[in-house]
């Protein structure tokens, strides 16, 4: 079995009286595509941002490469990327000087090469001068991903990454993804709502409903044990359970 | 400290600022537009009565002094709205940069912003009213370096509002220059002041620094040190003020979410 590169532990994130994570406990391995799913308001991003350091939990502990996250925030996130479709690069800069900042911040060695890989491998190399406000938003989306791979992170998190792409592109980005995880040995942590994204990209996935978690296990595990053959019926009875038990 | 990442945020808001003509012209035109409407005042002051000896270089030398404080507290607040807006801050704060080096970037950012806006008022005024700051000498530069002090350290605490309290407080980048200003004596000296106000100002480091401007002009050197070293303490600890408030602002605001809910 691979080393464990990302340990979650009793994780509590309280808003007020609202408790938005309850805890939570997961971890995980080096190389593995892990989906963290849940309906809206479920918690997916509140538990991204605290992996990330952008939001301090309530109680419990996040381990990162066998570092603690709140002690050791920056050499952890040297090895870590994060996209979001609700994030984005300046736009009034040109794709190739947004890149080449983050390449500058994270220290990419040969910037200008490794610029140019990523964005023939999205497809956005005749982009590459255009300033990122006047992308398109799925052109948005691959220029944050370009970002995102920059540093050749050992862990990538991605929250809706391919929620604005068309289905021909959302599926070339699946593969992206699963050969840059093959050849580097990339660790993805990524939240979707779109059900073939996490059928054919995720070894492993995270139900989280209310806060907590209430089903992990491969796609075809929790489908038997829910007795169905499809993702979607799964999550649609997730989604309606008031309590946070699910039978 | 990684000076690399510290280089790449000033870079991104060189390239920010170098395809944005409205960012240029906090730079290049109002600063220009303050010092010739400055001067058009003095000159319609000193036609219809000319008690004030040196009025002109009185005025003329606060607006340029009081652009640099302005300009620099600005940009403190501006590099951080600008990712705000953009929605990239989660970006820049998902990556491997501390929070010292994004203040000290925003930092240079100020001390880059306000050196340009000093260099062109400066020629402005010696082309337009014969008025050479370089005249003031050593001191000059001793009263600009702790206008660039109270600059960065309003422009801090400035933006820690902002953390806190996101887009609803982004006003306060322009605004908070004009809160210190009566107090800040730049037109008049501290003395025309009633004298609650008097206390106030004697804790603002730019009185000093305009009071400090004043003497040397009337040949009153004696108490320029005096001065600048009120304004240095003072600035001292505002600086380590704004840095607590900063840091206390941001823990909490990392600890109500509000990081990533105002930056994206
Ligand atoms: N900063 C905050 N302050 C108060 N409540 C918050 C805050 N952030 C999130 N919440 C609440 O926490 C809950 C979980 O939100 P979160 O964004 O994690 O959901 P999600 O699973 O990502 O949903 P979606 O699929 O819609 O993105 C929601 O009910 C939300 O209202
Ligand atoms: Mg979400």
């Amino acid at each position: 079995m691979l080393e464990t590169i990302l340990k979650v532990e009793s994780l509590n994130k309280q808003f007020g009286n609202f408790t938005a994570v309850e805890d939570l406990s997961f971890s995980v391995r080096g190389g593995e595509i892990v989906g963290l799913l849940g309906a809206n308001g479920a918690g997916k991003t509140t538990t991204i941002h605290m992996l990330l350091g952008l939001t301090k939990p309530t109680a419990g502990a996040v381990t990162i490469f066998g570092e603690n996250l709140e002690e050791s925030r920056v050499s952890i996130l040297q090895r870590v990327n994060f996209a979001s479709s609700y994030v984005h690069l300046p736009y009034n800069l040109r794709v190739v000087e947004n890149l080449k900042v983050f390449a500058k911040i994270y220290g990419v060695a040969k910037p200008g090469e490794k610029i140019d890989e990523l964005l023939e491998m999205f497809e956005i190399a005749h982009l590459k001068f255009k300033t990122s406000g006047m992308l398109s938003s799925g052109e948005q989306t691959r220029l944050n991903l370009c970002k995102a791979l920059l540093n050749d992170p050992a862990l990538l998190v991605l929250d809706e990454p391919t929620a604005s792409l068309d289905p021909d592109l959302a599926d070339k980005v699946r593969k992206i993804l699963k050969r840059v995880k093959e050849e580097k040995g990339m660790t993805v942590l990524t939240t979707s709502h779109n059900m073939l994204d996490v059928v054919e990209l995720c070894d492993r996935i995270i139900f989280m409903h209310l806060g907590a978690i209430v089903a992990e296990g491969s796609s075809e595990e929790i489908m038997t044990r829910f007795g169905t053959d499809s993702l979607e019926d799964v999550f649609i009875r997730i989604a309606r359970t008031k309590e946070k038990v699910i039978a | 400290m990684c000076w690399n990442r510290i280089y790449a945020l000033i870079m991104k808001y060189v390239y920010i600022c170098s395809r944005n003509t409205f960012r240029a012209m906090d730079i290049f035109f109002w600063p220009i537009m303050d010092l010739l409407m400055w001067g058009f005042v003095t000159m319609y002051m000193l036609k219809v009565s000319n008690t004030v000896p040196g009025l002109i270089t009185f005025l003329i030398g606060a607006v340029i002094m009081w652009n640099v404080f302005y300009r620099a507290q600005q940009v403190v607040c501006i590099s951080f709205l600008e990712d705000l807006w953009s929605r990239n801050l989660l970006n820049i704060f998902t990556a491997p940069v501390q929070v010292r080096e994004f203040v000290t970037a925003a930092y240079i950012l100020g001390l880059m912003q306000a050196s340009i806006v000093l260099v062109i008022m400066s020629l402005v005024a010696v082309v337009f009213y014969g008025f050479n700051i370089l005249d003031l000498g050593i001191y000059a530069g001793m009263l600009l370096a702790n206008l660039m002090l109270m600059g960065w350290a309003l422009g801090l605490v400035a933006t820690a509002l902002i953390v806190r309290w996101g887009p609803q407080a982004e006003v306060l980048a322009w605004a908070v220059p004009f809160l210190v200003q009566p107090v800040s004596a730049v037109f008049y000296p501290i003395s025309v002041l009633p004298q609650p106000l008097q206390v106030v100002a004697s804790m603002v480091p730019a009185a000093h620094v305009f009071e400090g401007m004043r003497a040397l002009m009337t040949g009153n050197e004696a108490i320029v040190w005096g001065h600048i070293g009120s304004a240095f303490l003072l600035n001292l600890l505002y600086l380590a003020g704004a840095g607590l408030l900063f840091r206390f602002l941001f823990e909490q605001a990392r600890e109500k979410g509000l990081l990533a809910k105002y930056c994206s």
